[in-house]
């Protein structure tokens, strides 16, 4: 079937979330590991921060940026009248 | 659709209502051992209790869900609520490494550890992201459909029945291990008849019910495994830290570890037994440069030793020396491997890690390469996870595309409350031991541990290196699986939750073997029988194949099992790195690239696979030892992060031949487009599955 403009549309917005998304699990997972040793030299809560964060501020962050994907998309799917109906 | 909206829900809150009562019924059960262990029960009781009561649970649930319908065998009838779906996902991916292993990696590794935790967590959101909200729309039964269908004939269906079996094979081989080993250790029984127990648990679960069965029985696994893991944490936690929730208040904890850590590095009774060690270490690497010599002038000096023993006249010092001749090596090669042995000792001879220093080395050279391998794991874990065809196959149940993205959340979220518990657990258990068993005399250890010192040195070895009748910390040997069995134990608690851990570990370990065998078992009948060689088999018939071939899948798994396959580790690290680099590139391009081609796909998973592999096989010892030519590693990356290559090249290689080959036909593209829209009104392409 031929695809509409705010069909296109849809698709690029959920690349752009999809990208911003990615890049934020990028930075709390590669980008944190590789500095951790300097992360280490700051307590937070008496943990040194680049232990906590390989521990549980980056799984916290993962199921954050999960919830928040699905949440963004669910309402994108509405605004664009994609969704499926209330299939709970 | 009213009417359908209707149902699900009220479907929802049914399967609500009857899990709420599950829960609090094995609340119940647990209150009820423990009432009993009061009075008497015994603890060999106790774990037939909670072996066989769970067992019979799966089993009334497997029996209950018995179906010979294609969706419902296949994919649940596609209307597993996102909750639900979610827990069995954590279950299903939660093995019995995880459960079991997890936390005593952690306790040994102390920082370096935690890649396989970020490694294990991470991967959710590639799933999310990228793959499970247009595996879902595309909705049909596995994996190699999706690759077939999208890139067209049965040469990726091949490669994609082949990968999808070899990696959930080996993991599976790993779960029925950990089966056999938990049943043998709480009940007593043979690891034989253990793995048989097991077995029989894991195919009443699968058999009869297919997927169906198999999600409802990982909810109810779920449930007793969280519950297992938490229990003994939140009490270790409790007097420890003060705080019922240990996981925010550890960092403290965390702290004094360091300084403990410190305190031992510094000790002159520790440095003592660090001392001997390393000098038994010199020693036996001095005796490897020339073993004949050295066994010749050792048997020399205990044939002195007797002799001049007798001419002492000293009853006591002869037979000492006469007991130490006879156990004296006979041959030059027995005289070796003690030699080996004991040069091997100079790993105990280091002062004890800092728990929470991340990549130690002894310099930078070494720091560098320590972060390049934490990097290689974190990265083929998460992407070995979202290509993992057992995880992947789960979202094709949910009654929705937005179900199934709140479905990987949920299923994230469950498998949070134990990946960020582990970590806590390794923590608390280091501190207790480095308070309460360090510096205790020899004549009165610490309860939990002379207690598991005798029932399996290979977990707990402790002995008194220097004589002083004090333990060192040098002097412990500790497994990894010792911790989680363990805790119960040192926060004091009764055996009942001992048997509760068991009960655990158990359900870990069968629900993710249920999923696998149903994986492999489904790529078997579906993909390779009634795609390639039969499509005409009626359902029925498609439905009994693949039972069949089930047990027969299982049975060799577990005999496979049965010889004990050592390092189950790497087997397991190598299944995420294989399955990266197969199957993750093909998938995501499928989805997001238009262009990508039939030759680009095959190619592409050939080159993938064929670098991972290529790569392992020449650095990894177990093959290097039987005759591959021996290979420097790549910047230092071990063997078991090769899909740091494998996918790279892959990714690359599709990319480079789509675009030399011809685009893809209209129907492929229309394809893409269908599974890229939850819902397109007049979308003609219908291709989900019933």
């Amino acid at each position: 079937m031929q695809l509409t403009e705010k069909h296109q549309e849809y698709w690029r917005k959920n690349l752009v979330y999809t990208a911003i998304l990615l890049f934020v699990w990028f930075l709390v997972t590669f980008v944190e590991a590789w500095y951790a040793r300097q992360l280490n030299q700051i307590t937070f809560f008496g943990w040194p921060l680049g232990f906590w964060f390989s521990a549980q501020g980056s799984l916290a962050i993962y199921v954050v940026i999960i919830g928040v994907y699905a949440w963004l998309m669910g309402k994108l799917d509405k605004e664009y009248q994609v969704d499926e109906g209330d299939l709970e | 659709m009213s009417s359908q909206a209707f149902s699900h829900a009220e479907f929802n809150r049914q399967l609500k209502k009857n899990y709420s009562w599950y829960t609090g019924g094995f609340i119940l059960f647990i209150l009820a051992l423990a009432a009993a262990e009061q009075m008497g029960m015994s603890r060999q009781w106790i774990g037939y209790w909670f072996l066989f009561a769970t067992i019979g649970l799966y089993a009334g649930i497997g029996i209950m869900s018995r179906t010979s319908e294609v969706a419902e065998y296949y994919v649940a009838g596609r209307r597993v609520p996102a909750f639900f779906n979610g827990m069995a996902t954590g279950a299903d991916w939660m093995s019995a490494a995880s459960f079991i292993a997890m936390a005593g990696g952690l306790f040994i590794g102390g920082f370096d550890g935690l890649a396989w935790v970020m490694g294990w967590t991470g991967g959710y959101c590639l799933v999310a992201l990228f793959l499970a909200p247009y595996l879902r729309k595309f909705g049909q039964f596995t994996i190699p459909d999706f690759l077939a269908e999208r890139y067209g004939g049965n040469i990726v269906r091949t490669i994609g029945i082949i990968s999808a079996i070899t990696c959930s094979f080996v993991y599976v081989v790993a779960q029925i291990y950990g089966v056999g080993l938990i049943t043998s250790r709480f009940t007593g029984l043979e690891f034989g008849v253990g793995v048989f127990v097991g077995l029989g648990g894991i195919l009443v679960c699968s058999m009869l019910g297919g997927m169906r069965a198999v999600t409802w029985t990982q909810v109810a696994q779920y449930i007793i495994l969280i519950i297992a893991y938490l229990t003994p944490v939140v009490w270790l936690g409790i007097k420890h830290t003060g705080v019922p929730v240990p996981q925010l208040a550890y960092g403290y904890t965390l702290q004094k570890v360091g300084e403990l850590e410190k305190k031992i590095t510094a000790d002159p009774k520790e440095q003592e037994v660090r001392k001997i060690f390393a000098d038994r270490a010199a020693a036996g690497r001095e005796a490897l440069k020339d073993p004949a010599k050295a066994h010749a002038e050792g048997k020399a000096s205990v044939d002195k030793a007797v002799a001049d023993a007798k001419a002492s006249g000293d009853a006591a010092r002869l037979a000492a020396a006469e007991k130490a001749q006879a156990a004296y090596p006979t041959s030059v090669a027995a005289a070796t491997s003690t030699y080996r042995r004991e040069a091997g000792l100079a790993a105990r001879a280091a002062p004890p890690r800092v728990h929470a220093e991340a990549y130690p080395g002894k310099d930078e050279k070494t720091r560098d390469t320590a972060r390049l391998n934490f990097i290689g794991i974190v990265f083929c874990m998460m992407f070995g996870t979202a290509a993992l065809p057992h995880i992947l196959m789960r979202y094709y149940t949910t009654p929705s595309v937005q179900q199934a993205r709140v479905s990987v959340f949920w299923s994230l979220f469950f498998i949070f409350l134990l990946y960020f518990t582990a970590p806590c657990l390794a923590v608390l258990a280091k501190f207790d031991m480095y308070t309460n068993l360090v510096g205790s005399s020899f004549a009165s250890l610490p309860a939990w541990a002379a207690n598991w010192a005798k029932v399996d040195p290979s977990l707990l070895n402790i002995t008194d290196i220097n004589k002083d009748g004090i333990v060192q910390w040098a002097e412990v040997v500790i497994g990894q699986d010792l911790i989680v069995l363990s805790t119960p134990e040192i926060a004091g608690l009764p055996y009942v939750v001992s048997g509760l851990v068991a009960a655990g570990g158990l359900a870990a370990a069968l629900s993710t073997a249920d999923g696998l065998l149903l994986t492999i078992s489904n790529a078997l009948s579906h993909d390779l029988y009634y795609k390639m060689i039969d499509p005409t088999a009626s359902t029925s018939k498609r439905v009994t194949i693949s039972k069949v071939l089930l047990v027969v899948v299982a049975i060799v798994a577990a005999w496979v099992t049965s010889f004990k396959p050592g390092d189950i580790l790497f087997l397991v690290g190598a299944a995420f790195s294989l399955a990266a680099s197969a199957f993750f590139p093909a998938l995501v391009i499928g989805v997001f690239w238009k262009r990508a081609t039939k030759w680009g796909a095959i190619i592409g998973m050939a080159v993938g696979l064929g670098i991972c592999i290529y790569y392992m096989l020449r650095t990894y010892p177990f093959f290097t030892n039987m005759g591959v030519p021996k290979m420097d590693l790549w910047f230092g990356l071990n063997p078991v992060s090769a899909g740091m290559f494998g996918l790279p090249a892959g990714l690359l290689t599709i990319i480079v031949v789509s675009l030399l080959t011809p685009a893809p036909s209209k129907e492929v593209q229309d394809l893409v487009e269908h599974v890229r829209y939850p819902h397109l009104k007049g979308d003609t392409l219908v291709s989900e599955a019933r």
